[in-house]
């Protein structure tokens, strides 16, 4: 006894939801990676006036949940008064924080740059020294060594810690349903609550999650094959007769 | 301290502490059975065992809980009805431990699969030629150090465990996030109860970053550590 109406009548839903979906993971994905980059550098820095800051963004974003995260920021902020005048002003820039869109990506944004930095700067701690002499022995200055030497080398042995982040941020993207977003879990919820039947709405939903996961677990192996090819067991070179 | 809702904030960590730890002994189980049923000879135990890492890895924890809080509730009323029961509850507090275990149970057993791996198959070999039971190498030579491989990946699941257990408060349960939540719409000062939680998170996680530290220090005796 299987709800069939379910499917037929709310896949419009699903499809709108997982568009929301893959929005808000790529454009969080995006943004956390493009910030997490310098601050990577900046993180593995000697000086503890350069990378106590950053230190301390990434305890916070790292050692409590994304939801509290989430409604702390999408209902936490209107709790000011000097916030509530910027929105009653009609602020452009502020405005972002009342929209539930904008407190989402801003938060997926904001955690997955914390986890970020720190699989990157694991990676730039790795890299091996000789290539730090031997590239101050050509004579490059701080910066070339660092956009030629050692951010390829990290953004690659980064890769497979970075692609679990992918999947951990696809995931997490679905409690963005809390806040009244209607993304893939919530258009499951909304169908739960329409036809009253749990299994079909959110097995549908779990289905399509598995099946993007699936895809990027392969993309990635592609992706390890291209840039990590030279980490792939070495292939025997004459066949045994 | 906090308008006369801290004793209320108490009682949820408290609650937030034991879907924690009774999930962690859930997934603890299940991981070792797991890691058994992945290494053993008979594929009627190790395809279900990948099948269950594979498919649970592939959801995230929210879709799983609701399935099992809402869809438990209705295989819970079928049964009842086909018996001519009285209406059964199903408790956010069971079904939010049971998903947070039977999740966390699947990255466990790669864990622990992982571990089991790394010992010696000589050892194993030794011991039985010291004329141990297979019950004895597993608790005095495969145990011990399995866990010290094991012990890196254990903490960082459960770091990530903690922080999932937020999610309880979605299915209904008073856990510290819920209450939080009422606090801030009851005072109007939503933004303070919500950094309680994140204090409180941020306490227990640090915690458990001393305890794991302390853990990996007393698995590792008697290991050389390379010094630069």
């Amino acid at each position: 006894m299987i709800e069939w109406s379910l499917f037929s009548e709310s896949w419009p839903q699903y499809a709108a939801g997982l568009w929301l979906t893959l929005q808000l993971t790529v454009f969080a994905l995006a943004a956390g990676l493009v910030c997490a980059i310098p601050l990577a550098v900046l993180r593995v820095s000697p000086n503890p006036w350069v990378h106590g800051p950053v230190w301390l963004y990434g305890y916070f974003f790292r050692g409590t949940p994304m939801l509290v995260q989430l409604l702390l920021m999408y209902y936490g902020l209107g709790q000011f008064e000097w916030m509530q005048a910027q929105w009653a002003d009609g602020n452009r820039f502020w405005l972002v924080l009342r929209d539930p869109y904008g407190c989402a990506l801003l938060t997926f944004a904001l955690n997955t740059c914390a986890y970020t930095i720190e699989i990157l700067a694991g990676a730039l701690r790795a890299t091996p020294h000789g290539e730090i002499e031997a590239a101050r022995a050509c004579g490059m200055s701080r910066f070339t060594m660092l956009r030629r030497i050692l951010l390829p080398g990290a953004l690659r042995r980064a890769l497979p810690a970075y692609s679990n982040e992918i999947i951990f941020m696809l995931h997490g993207t679905a409690i963005a349903s809390t806040i009244t977003l209607v993304d893939l879990t919530g258009a499951a919820r909304n169908a739960y609550s329409q036809f009253f039947a749990p299994f079909e709405a959110f097995v549908f939903a779990g289905l399509i999650y598995l099946a993007l996961t699936f895809a990027l677990v392969g993309l990635f192996r592609l992706a390890e094959r291209r840039w990590l090819a030279h980490l792939q067991p070495r292939k025997a070179l004459h066949k045994p007769a | 301290m906090l308008y006369g809702y801290f004793p209320s904030l108490l009682a949820g960590a408290w609650v937030t502490l034991q879907v924690a730890l009774l999930s962690l002994l859930l997934a603890l189980a299940l991981g070792l059975a797991g890691a058994s049923s992945r290494l053993s000879s008979h594929a009627v135990l190790r395809l279900p065992a990948t099948a269950y890492t594979t498919v649970v890895r592939g959801i995230p924890d929210l879709v799983m809980m609701l399935l099992v809080f809402y869809g438990g509730q209705m295989a819970v009323n079928r049964v009842t009805d086909a018996l001519g029961w009285d209406y059964v509850d199903v408790n956010p507090f069971v079904a939010g431990v049971a998903t947070l275990g039977f999740i966390f149970g699947a990255y466990f057993t790669e864990t622990f699969r992982g571990a089991f791996l790394a010992v010696p198959v000589g050892q194993l070999e030794a011991g039985r030629a010291y004329g141990m039971s297979r019950a004895q190498v597993f608790r005095r030579i495969l145990v011990p150090q399995m866990l010290r491989h094991a012990l890196p990946g254990l903490g960082n699941n459960w770091q990530v465990m903690q922080k999932s257990t937020a999610l309880v408060s979605i299915i209904g349960l008073s856990d510290i996030t819920w209450l939080a939540d009422q606090a801030g719409r009851t005072t109007r000062e939503p933004f303070v109860f919500y950094l309680a939680v994140c204090v409180f998170y941020l306490a227990l996680t640090a915690l458990s970053g001393l305890a794991l530290r302390w853990l990996e220090g007393r698995y590792s005796v008697g290991v050389r550590k390379a010094t630069a």
